[in-house]
């Protein structure tokens, strides 16, 4: 079972654009109290679904990326697939709201 | 009756961590739900606390947090990282249900749920929320490097918000209601000195205005009546908070603003064996050491009835 992969403004578009899986990116960063409560629970996520890549991104060490897609507030977890945002999710959830939100993306 | 606890607090924050201390020296064996996603509490969105004391260089609010759970377990309180979905506090066994289903029976209960942010109110502002409009400054405010923001409010928390701001913003303009800010003055005395926060008084926010982010908000001045734009990035909304009650609404006795009422200066709610601490009943005072103060007096009163009961 996976687990939680890390991406950077360099990685980005090998390891999440061009995933042949759905990914979920975690905007996130040190500094960031309810990032740090929705932690567990994605890496949770990660280990129980392999039909999903669960990938992180510091936003204070990449900042490109972060930027291109807007994000303003964090934590934000954007779905891609196919290259592009499918679904976007602001602020820390419990997991069963998480999974609720992900639905169509899990198994 | 093996499987009955003794004590179920449900919430952290500065009140449940404290009371899991007391309630766990106590040999009460306590159970805590902390929350799935607010563990800690509204600390956990600070950053310097420098009225704790015993700190004299300052604590940052989530290592503040940390170093209380940490006393909690460190004296055997069971601490559970799930939300309480549902109370059942009458009669003598309450039941606490979590989001994951787990079902504990208590023989008493201490309730320190804590507040929520309170919303503007505005057209917009749930559809530009985490486009702009944020309730977190120390999450949010890297993003807006060099622009001009906009902190809503009169109180420590605003003044908070709007200084740390600086650090990121080009200029932070502070809108408030009234001419005169209700924070304390050291942190109001901070905030005016600010060469880059500017305030706007007795104005009051009537819109947030942008397609897919914040490009402004509407501002209605209260005095002369007159409608203007301000053009801003970042709306950040520190207005006060309210209690979070809603589980035990219809069952614990809570005033008009719903806050629980507790007995004089006890913790006692009107249902025997629920006990009540920290923001969750505190409308006047609402800091980290008050609420922590109560979480201790409801863990005391719960030890107490607790030794009525088995007597």
């Amino acid at each position: 079972m996976g687990a939680t992969k890390t991406v950077t403004d360099a990685t980005f578009a090998d390891d999440v654009l061009l995933s042949d899986k759905p990914v979920i990116v975690d905007f996130w960063a040190e500094w960031c109290g309810p990032c740090r409560m929705v932690a567990p629970i994605l890496a949770e996520l990660a280990a129980e679904h392999d039909e999903i890549v669960v990938a992180k991104l510091n936003v204070d060490e990449n900042p490109q990326i972060a930027a291109q897609y807007g994000i303003t507030s964090i934590p934000t977890m954007n779905v891609y697939s196919g290259g592009k945002v499918v679904k976007q999710i602001i602020g820390a959830k419990p997991k069963a709201a998480l999974i609720a939100d992900l639905g169509d993306y899990l198994k | 009756m093996s499987d009955v606890e003794n004590v179920v607090i449900v919430g952290s924050g500065p009140a449940g961590y404290t009371a899991a201390v007391y309630a766990a020296r106590a040999e009460l064996n306590p159970v805590l739900l902390e929350g799935a996603v607010t563990a800690g509490g509204a600390l956990m969105n600070t950053t310097e606390v420098e009225n704790f004391p015993g700190f004299p260089e300052g604590v940052m609010g989530p290592e503040l947090m940390t170093q209380m759970r940490t006393q909690a377990e460190k004296f055997g309180a069971r601490i559970v990282t799930q939300d309480a979905v549902e109370l059942q506090v009458d009669g003598d066994i309450k039941t606490v249900v979590d989001d994951a289903g787990t079902v504990y029976r208590a023989k008493s209960v201490i309730l320190a749920m804590g507040s929520g942010y309170r919303e503007l109110g505005v057209p917009n502002e749930k559809r530009l929320s985490g486009h702009g409009v944020s309730w977190c400054a120390t999450c949010d405010g890297f993003f807006f490097r060099n622009q001009h923001i906009a902190v809503v409010g009169g109180g420590d928390s605003a003044m908070e918000e709007a200084t740390f701001l600086t650090r990121f913003a080009e200029k932070v303009t502070i809108i408030h209601r009234r001419d005169a800010f209700r924070a304390s003055p050291i942190m109001a005395e901070r905030a005016l000195q600010n060469p880059k926060i500017e305030v706007l008084w007795n104005s009051t926010v009537t819109d947030v205005l942008g397609q897919d982010k914040v490009t402004g908000v509407e501002v209605r001045d209260t005095v002369t009546g007159a409608s203007s734009t301000l053009d801003v990035t970042g709306v950040f909304v520190a207005i006060g908070h309210d209690p979070r009650s809603e589980l035990i609404k219809g069952q614990v006795e809570l005033d008009g603003e719903g806050y629980v009422v507790v007995d004089g200066r006890s913790t006692r709610t009107n249902v025997s064996g629920v006990f009540a601490a920290g923001d969750l009943v505190d409308h006047t005072y609402r800091q980290a050491i008050t609420a922590a103060g109560s979480g201790c007096a409801a863990a005391l009163d719960a030890q107490h009835y607790l030794a009525d009961l088995a007597q």
